[in-house]
């Protein structure tokens, strides 16, 4: 088990090690330059002066060499400064991070709780009339496009309703815990239904194979009550794809985010990373990006650990 | 009850192919006929854009500063978007621009993890640890955010010259190759799993037994035997293609306006939720639609192609 981590980690940080190469390359392929910025500012910049300037940050050395001078000095935590923001690259990326995992874990818990209940429901009978309701909304949660959610949610309640502000983390002077909290509900929703499709169908499916097996037979047989049989008896053993699936999903949970954070105005990750790369910020969206890339590989790292402990006869190799 | 009947059934019975058979099973499925009958008339709704573009004579980029927002009329029966273009002809053609990156980025990206799984699942080992981590390693990306850097990579800066990245061209192609170059991994682990339990037949190890060579192997005898969850797979890509373009132009980093495309023509949508709300819903509508149907469709397919399938 411990080799089977280690070695997991190890997998882990090579792909991290690969894609922060790649991640790199790209962004040198985003037009403009780093220098692009500077000079705009400096009119009276001399062909002398843009050359000294690009042999001072490096920009004359070919890839491979800069990539390698910026992995040493990312390795001890040096990941530069944003040209928007003036900050250094972390002091910017926290925050939004921060903010980020707020919005993602809410909505995760959201959406896990409701598409238990949902799925769980709808395997009861299967192809029954509840079911075929549940379906049809699982099946709109995957097909929705998330950003035309977020607007549509905008349209209703904060445009006709005005049930919940449109946009943003907090009113201008006010920004207590009951303002947060109202500008999170619509985040928040939008994000947890568009997730909540496919786990309900996950759930259901899953559900109405336990519970066509014969230890659910047996406990009927021995007269468990009907919500015990499917409570107790059935549930346990069908979480254990669901939640596999879920912790997989957390970093596909990551692209609704950035949708979500963008549509709402939210100081997020995605938005971070969506401005970034809009306004040429290349150390913020270059860091940005591999912080994403983390947050994908360390779900995808805990969900087959998770498996693996969920059920013994699974084993790890 | 004479005996020629009950010879005649299994008779009847054989003389159905399998295809015909799937085909029996898809029909009693209701969501996923009601979903191919819903595409086909978006497809027909899309390509009526054609007739309507040469013999009525209607421009989809007619701008007219004199018409902008106007509702609904006989003349633009959907009203005119904010620059006083016909809402319902941008959206014909911006279905055309959806559906047709839909199909080709799901071509590209479905035949290259088709390649890749084939491979890897026939010649095992060294071959198959390589390609299955470079899978896994793909798997492991932030997508959305990867999209969006490989949409904003400047196509001069490969070598291409100035007019042609500035093109309508260009960014079609561009986006239909940065899907493909994300969505294939899907497809190209269920192929491999499905390689891996045909190459162990009988049948094939007869065909490689009698000299053929895995050229011929792959298409004659893998191919055809692992088409089904195939096809279910390529058709659930093609709605979340359609998805990754929405979103994309949306962004501003898919097509390039003035070419409608479903996503790009919400790109001021934030300020027409307050201005125009119509022109906020209609796009959006009409990627949920095809999207959803383009789900259950697939839905159906799979059900049509396992006959152990729950209902």
């Amino acid at each position: 088990m411990t080799r089977y981590i280690l070695r997991r980690i190890l997998q882990a940080l090579l792909v991290l090690l690969v894609m922060s190469f790649v991640i790199y390359s790209l962004i040198g392929l985003m037009p403009g330059d780093p220098l692009d910025i500077m000079l705009a500012s400096n009119p009276g910049a001399t062909p002398e002066v843009v050359e000294h300037l690009r042999k001072l940050y490096g920009l004359d050395q070919p890839l491979m060499l800069r990539y390698l001078r910026w992995l040493q000095d990312a390795l001890v935590g040096q990941f530069g400064y944003s040209r928007t923001h003036s900050l250094p690259v972390l002091s910017v990326l926290v925050p939004a991070l921060i903010q980020t995992c707020k919005l993602m874990i809410i909505s995760f818990i959201a959406s896990v709780i409701l598409a238990f209940i949902l799925g769980i429901l709808a395997a009861l009978k299967p192809g029954g009339i509840l079911d075929g309701v549940i379906s049809l909304f699982a099946f709109a949660g995957i097909s929705v496009p998330v950003f035309w959610l977020a607007l549509m949610m905008i349209l209703v309640f904060a445009v006709k309703l005005h049930w919940f502000p449109a946009s943003g983390i907090a009113t201008v002077g006010d920004g207590g815990f009951r303002d947060q909290a109202l500008h999170l509900v619509m985040p928040v929703i939008t994000l947890a239904l568009a997730s909540t499709g496919g786990f309900t169908r996950y759930v259901r499916a899953s559900m109405i194979e336990v519970l066509r097996m014969d230890h659910v037979r047996t406990a009927r047989a021995k007269g468990a009550a009907e919500w015990r049989v499917v409570l107790v008896h059935a549930f346990r053993n069908a979480l254990i794809p669901v939640v596999t699936i879920m912790a997989l999903s957390f970093g596909v949970l990551f692209n609704g985010a950035l949708l979500t954070e963008t549509m709402f105005a939210q100081p997020g990750m995605g938005k971070m990373i969506y401005d970034a790369i809009l306004g040429n910020d290349f150390n913020l969206a270059l860091t940005g990006l591999l912080f994403a890339t983390v947050v994908t590989l360390l779900s995808n790292l805990v969900a087959d650990l998770a498996y693996g402990w969920l059920d013994p006869r699974i084993a790890l190799t | 009850m004479s005996a020629t009947t009950a010879t005649a059934v299994p008779r009847t019975e054989a003389a159905i192919g399998p295809w015909r058979l799937r085909w029996r099973r898809f029909r009693r499925h209701r969501a996923g006929m009601a979903s191919l009958v819903v595409l086909l008339l978006l497809a027909l709704f899309c390509l009526a854009a054609i007739p309507m573009q040469h013999v009525l004579g209607m421009d989809p980029d007619a701008t007219d500063l004199l018409a902008r927002f106007d509702p609904p009329s006989a003349e633009h029966w959907l009203g005119t978007d904010e620059a006083g273009r016909d809402e319902l002809i941008r959206l014909m053609v911006g279905g055309q621009m959806s559906l047709l990156v839909g199909l080709l980025a799901t071509a590209v990206g479905g035949i290259f993890g088709l390649v890749v799984g084939v491979f890897a699942g026939y010649f095992g080992g060294r071959v198959d640890a390589l390609l299955m981590r470079f899978t896994d390693g793909m798997i492991a990306l932030p997508l959305l955010p990867l999209l969006i850097v490989l949409g904003a990579v400047d196509l001069t800066k490969l070598g291409f010259s100035s007019e042609f990245a500035r093109s309508g061209a260009a960014g079609f192609w561009r986006i239909v190759i940065i899907i493909a170059i994300v969505d294939w991994t899907a497809i190209a682990r269920l192929v491999r799993a499905a390689t891996l339990s045909i190459k162990e037949r009988d049948f094939v190890r007869a065909a490689r037994a009698s000299g053929a060579g895995p050229l011929y192997v792959m298409p004659t005898h893998i191919l055809p035997n692992v088409a089904t969850p195939i096809i279910v797979a390529f058709t659930l890509t093609v709605g979340r293609v359609i998805l990754f373009e929405s979103v994309l132009s949306f962004l501003g980093f898919g097509i390039v306006p003035p070419t409608p495309s479903w996503g790009n023509m919400l790109n001021n949508a934030q300020e027409l939720v307050t201005t125009a709300p119509a022109l906020a819903v209609y796009p959006g509508l009409l990627i949920f639609v095809t999207v959803i149907a383009v789900n259950f469709l697939g839905d159906g397919l799979q059900h049509a192609f396992d006959p152990r399938s729950e209902r």
